[in-house]
């Protein structure tokens, strides 16, 4: 396989001899990318357990207004507050970026373009710690007097500023600590993923044999750069609002709140895009291997997803539509938020083209991928309702937005994430997860999110406004006589969080295996990660491997295999 | 241990600059954050000049000078590490970071005379504006000093002088926000 021996290989031999290593040194103090993906990875989905059991907390109240909930106790108003803030709080900032930009990135990166470790493994692990302290910080915050933060998770000011209005001003100014350390975290990463994709490329790895999944992480990490500067300047602003009395967002010393409105979402939207675009990739490369087919235009995909991270920053106010901004402006985004939806729906064509003609096998990653497209599109259809100001004015601040969103990130941050560990489980932990569990866990999942959200629009469409209490005290918002899909939301909730138990199960008997039945290549792919040991060793391969070809050249007329992988000379 | 990947050069760039030119376009979005909010608000309120009629600029004007000074001393260092000559390098590191002292010795003692004067980071947008944005670049002043001191300890003894470019490089950085500053802050009437 790795016959020819890379230009650096030379200084390879004193790299590579290892001392066993101690429990703290192997598994919690580790500067290997592997490890570091995994820390990231199983605190997302400590994380996402915690996010799913504020959203049970909440939905019961919603449907059943008022009782004990069962594990939580009485959800008072309070209580309810910090709920829905630190539910969308942890859901988009400590599962969807640890887990699609951080864990992904930091396991895939160096395995598919072929070198050791990223550039900078010492700022990785620096870049975890500082994550894991933001979410202990996030955590800590429910337990300092007044609770966790209530001002909803795009803390706007005035609302966000004064402790005497959202009546947690400690846990306010902890949110605001925890969310610009991740900022930080996710900056130190997101340095060390561009320096290491452009860098440490395998020899003869050209710009356009990058696996699809690598380009997008870049330009996800990319965009995050170039968006989160002004929250980051914006959090410092918001803490001194809140600590000192600064004057920049306060209308009574001159400030002005809606400016918060715009560094929030100048960083909010693109925000959107860096979570998607891993979640795209992770697609593309799972459609490929099971469609056993060459991906259909991979330049034009990147090409795309570079239009797209242009737009992504010419569309924010679209979410400031009833913020008293000027009519005018909002017809110029009306129309920039329409056009990001082109590259998104090219993008969906490729991947129907790609999986046209191909002989197509649904093992359980490539049902999590099918299902990313269909539900994310849904998401992206009721968006052009919400994105042209004429609409929106109606339809702001209802379940219908809160659909709409969920319909976008649920299949980013949950099915993404579904289809990439199942996908790459084997040569994380060099075990095959069960096919039938797998399933099984599939539909459980699928079927009710889309009983927990097809109503919300209905009701949204009815005119629910988002952030209450309880809506038995709002009849003009569809309050009392639609409770049934309150319910019905509420208990498909509880059914999907309870198919979860059967994901955890498959995880812990695949990985109690005895034999490590992966093997390097069980889904017959071309990449680079698959030439490794399953789980690879510290330093990934013996000998670094040396690149012919593109990622895709599945079926390739001629050859008796159907894949052509793109270290094999040739 | 510095992994195969850290020697690897695809892009034809060493790492550590392409790394450094990342930091900066980063910071420049920050700053670029804050000022864009600044000059919007500036623009839309004229009455604001008033106020940074109370700035020093005469102050201001010589810690300009005092920065851009620095800067070819950082310049000259990277000369004398590119030449490896590290001692010389080192001495011209320590002027520079001699240069971020005066820097901010000179800020100290004006935001002293401007709070006893009454102008505080309360009094108004503008005054919350005019210490955050300074405030933030005098941090990334220090900041660059304490970094400029640990690369200096090494250029001294002839090691690691690539990292004498990559201190230059956030240096310049953290001048030319200044640029920027300056006269947003202090001149703009």
């Amino acid at each position: 396989m790795a016959e020819s021996i890379p230009a650096d290989a030379t200084h390879g031999h004193d790299v590579h001899h290892h001392a066993e290593q101690s429990f703290w040194s192997k598994y919690v103090f580790s500067t290997d990318h592997k490890m570091i993906a995994m820390q990231y990875m199983f605190t997302g989905m400590a994380m996402a357990l915690i996010g799913g059991f504020m959203a049970y907390a909440f939905r019961m109240q919603l449907a059943f207004p008022g009782i004990e909930v069962p594990g939580y106790g009485t959800v008072t108003a309070t209580d309810y507050n910090a709920l829905v803030t630190n539910h969308g709080t942890i859901m988009i900032f400590w599962v969807a970026m640890p887990v699609l930009i951080a864990a992904f990135g930091n396991f895939l990166i160096p395995l598919m373009i072929g070198c050791d470790d990223m550039v900078f493994p010492k700022i990785n692990r620096l870049s975890y710690q500082i994550f894991l302290l933001s979410a202990i910080v996030l955590i800590s915050s429910f337990f300092v007097p007044g609770g966790g933060f209530g001002g909803g998770w795009t803390a706007y000011p005035p609302l966000s500023a004064k402790g005497e209005y959202n009546l947690t001003s400690l846990g306010s100014s902890l949110w605001l600590v925890a969310v610009a350390l991740e900022f930080v975290a996710f900056l130190l990463g997101g340095i060390n993923f561009v320096t290491t994709a452009m860098n440490a490329r395998a020899p003869g790895m050209k710009m356009f044999d990058i696996p699809i999944v690598v380009w997008l992480i870049v330009v996800a990490s990319i965009l995050f750069m170039a968006s989160v500067g002004p929250l980051i300047a914006g959090a410092v602003m918001l803490f001194m609002d809140q600590n000192i009395g600064t004057a920049f967002f306060d209308p009574d010393k001159g400030g002005d709140p809606v400016l918060w409105q715009h560094l929030f979402w100048f960083f909010g939207h693109p925000e959107v895009y860096v979570v998607l675009l891993p979640a795209m990739g992770i697609t593309a490369e799972i459609m490929c291997v099971f469609a056993r087919k060459k991906m259909f235009a991979y330049k034009t995909f990147i090409y795309t997803t570079f239009g797209t991270g242009v737009l992504s920053f010419t569309v924010w106010a679209h979410h400031q539509f009833v913020a008293g901004i000027d009519p005018r402006m909002a017809n110029i985004f009306t129309v920039t938020t329409l056009l990001i939806s082109i590259p998104i729906a090219e993008m969906c064509f490729i991947y129907i083209a790609t999986l046209y003609g191909g002989s197509i096998r649904l093992t359980t990653p490539m049902l999590w991928a099918l299902a990313f497209v269909a539900e994310f599109l849904i998401g992206g259809v009721t968006g052009i309702f919400l994105g042209a100001s004429g609409a929106d004015i109606y339809f702001h601040d209802t379940y219908f937005v809160l659909a709409h969103f969920h319909y976008t990130f649920f299949p980013i941050a949950i099915i993404g994430t579904f289809a990439g560990f199942t996908y790459w489980f084997p040569k994380m932990f060099g075990k095959m997860m069960n096919e039938t569990l797998g399933k099984i866990h599939f539909w459980g999942t699928i079927i009710p999110f889309n009983g927990i959200f097809i109503p919300l629009f209905v009701l949204g469409g009815a005119g629910q406004h988002r952030r209450i209490y309880n809506y038995q005290h709002f009849p003009d918002l569809a309050g009392v006589e639609m409770q049934d899909l309150r319910v019905f939301a509420t208990v498909s909730l509880i059914i999907m969080l309870a198919f979860q138990l059967v994901f955890f199960y498959n995880c812990f008997i695949s990985w109690r295996k005895k034999e490590k039945d992966a093997g390097k290549n069980p889904w017959k792919a071309n990449t680079l990660e698959w030439t490794a040991e399953s789980p690879p060793p510290h330093g990934n391969w013996p000998e670094l491997p040396t690149v012919y070809r593109g990622p895709y050249e599945y079926s390739v007329p001629g050859r008796e295999e159907d894949y052509y992988p793109q270290n094999v000379p040739g | 241990m510095r992994p195969i990947a850290n020697t690897r050069m695809a892009a034809g760039i060493p790492t550590g600059r392409l790394a450094v030119w990342w930091v900066v376009a980063s910071e420049i979005v920050i700053f670029g954050g804050l000022l864009a909010s600044y000059i919007m608000h500036r623009i839309a309120h004229p009455e604001w000049g008033d106020q940074a009629a109370n700035t020093n600029v005469w102050l201001g004007g010589f810690n300009t000078f005092v920065l851009l000074t620095s800067s070819l001393t950082a310049v000259l260092s990277h000369k004398a590490a590119t030449a490896g000559n590290g001692p010389k390098a080192a001495r011209l590191l320590y002027a520079t970071c001699l240069g971020a002292v005066i820097f901010v010795c000179v800020k100290a003692f004006e935001w002293t005379t401007e709070i006893s004067h009454g102008y505080t980071i309360t009094s108004s947008t503008f005054w919350s504006f005019y210490y955050t944005a300074a405030g933030l670049h005098a941090l990334h002043v220090i900041a660059g000093a304490i970094i400029m001191l640990l690369v200096a300890e090494t250029a001294k003894k002839n090691l690691e002088l690539h990292r004498v470019e990559l201190i230059g490089i956030y240096w310049h950085f953290v001048d030319i926000v200044w640029i920027f500053l300056f006269p947003l802050l202090y001149i703009a009437k």
